[in-house]
């Protein structure tokens, strides 16, 4: 199956991004033969809706499940329309966030952990 | 004429300054365009005499016509619509009502329905007449709100208009309704600061600018400095003044508070029409 990873950068050993909506790439990657792509964000700079369009981007790229770190109610509701699982990322890289997805030891996230309009920091 | 009564930081003395002019004035319209919070009601106490839903048009999708194309998600500046491929979404706190994505629909699938956003309250008191936005909460979107208040703005007499804080949409929407725009300036450093930036906003839009310098007493006196540097009429400086923020918490207007600033409020009324007059000349 196909799984997106929220990444600061391109490719596997890409560090996670703990954003979704602002995340600067979605990498997909295949479980089985571990082939990634990288899609950069359109929306990184969006002051509203950022959610809506890569949960959209994500959808679109068939993934089935997503990792990242928060995600917010309009992005939740996307990806819940679409399907998506969405898990809770620990610290490190795309590949081990794929890990440690593989192992099962991720937290399925139940709803959205992140205010509307991205995290204020 | 028309005058809006803005600042940029909240709190610098909007709501005090525009009831007082509009009841010194006599015969007069105030408008209460802070739809965020209004509260020129607390000072006015008008009589309420309507009160009416204001409505906003969001998109609504007949799934049967839709083909999941996505051009209308496409479409979207404020990312309102998400489309999948066996789901049609729309968030309505994003969309801003501009109607594109029905014109960029190929299937006609999608229709505009209409949804409430706030309210629009009508009232008087004596020959003031006073009307008042609301917007409901949870809301993100004022403007269409402070619209329908400017429309309902009569034109047999003189309108004060209380503006939102800030220097953003809702300001320049005001702003841009007004023949004059009265600041209500702060010496304080965030008060400064936002007044700098209002400024620069309203000189965007060509409107001529005068400036009432709330609690004149204060600071270092680099708020007159900017004015007389910038060329912005200083029309009045207000200190601060003990019975002026007594009389607040009892609600009372600046004319009752400080029933001696009254000769100066109704001057004021020459130099902003002098004011608008020479700006259009």
């Amino acid at each position: 199956m196909k799984v997106c990873v929220t990444a600061s950068h391109e490719g596997i050993d890409a560090p996670v991004d703990d954003r979704f909506g602002r995340a600067p790439y979605f990498v997909i990657v295949d479980t089985e033969t571990l082939e990634t792509t990288s899609i950069a964000n359109s929306t990184v700079n969006e002051s509203h809706g950022a959610g809506v369009s890569s949960a959209t981007t994500v959808a679109q790229s068939g993934a089935e499940a997503l990792v990242t770190a928060h995600c917010g109610p309009r992005a939740f509701d996307v990806l819940n329309a679409a399907g998506i699982k969405v898990f809770a990322a620990q610290p490190g890289t795309v590949r081990e966030a794929i890990e440690a997805f593989q192992n099962g030891v991720l937290t399925q996230l139940a709803e959205a952990d992140a205010p509307a309009g991205g995290l204020r920091r | 004429m028309k005058v809006a009564v803005a600042s940029g930081k909240g709190g610098t003395g909007k709501t005090i300054i525009s009831t007082a002019l509009a009841l010194a004035w006599g015969r007069t319209a105030l408008l209460d365009c802070d739809v965020e919070a209004p509260n020129a009601h607390l000072l006015i106490r008008p009589e309420i005499t309507g009160r009416e839903i204001v409505t906003r048009l969001v998109p609504r999708v007949e799934e049967e016509l839709c083909t999941h194309c996505g051009l209308c998600a496409e479409f979207c500046r404020y990312h309102a619509l998400a489309v999948l491929p066996k789901r049609w979404m729309v968030f309505d706190e994003l969309c801003h009502s501009c109607g594109g994505c029905q014109i960029v629909c190929p299937t006609d699938a999608i229709v505009e329905s209409s949804r409430p956003l706030g309210e629009l309250v009508t009232g008087h008191r004596d020959e003031l007449l006073f009307v008042q936005g609301i917007l409901n909460n949870g809301e993100t979107q004022p403007v269409p709100v402070i619209r329908e208040v400017l429309g309902r703005s009569p034109e047999d007499r003189d309108v004060v208009i209380d503006s939102p804080p800030g220097a953003s949409c809702s300001m320049l929407t005001v702003a841009a309704a007004a023949d004059i725009v009265l600041l209500a300036a702060e010496p304080t450093p965030f008060g400064f600061h936002d007044l700098k930036m209002a400024v620069r906003a309203i000189r965007e839009l060509g409107r001529p600018m005068a400036v009432v310098i709330n609690r004149s007493d204060w600071g270092d006196g680099s708020v007159r400095r900017f004015c007389d540097d910038e060329h912005l009429p200083v029309l009045l400086e207000i200190p601060h003044l003990r019975e002026v923020a007594e009389g607040y918490t009892r609600a009372l207007p600046l004319t009752q508070s400080a029933p001696h600033l009254t000769p100066d409020l109704i001057r004021l009324r020459a130099k902003l029409q002098a004011l608008i007059t020479e700006a259009a000349a």
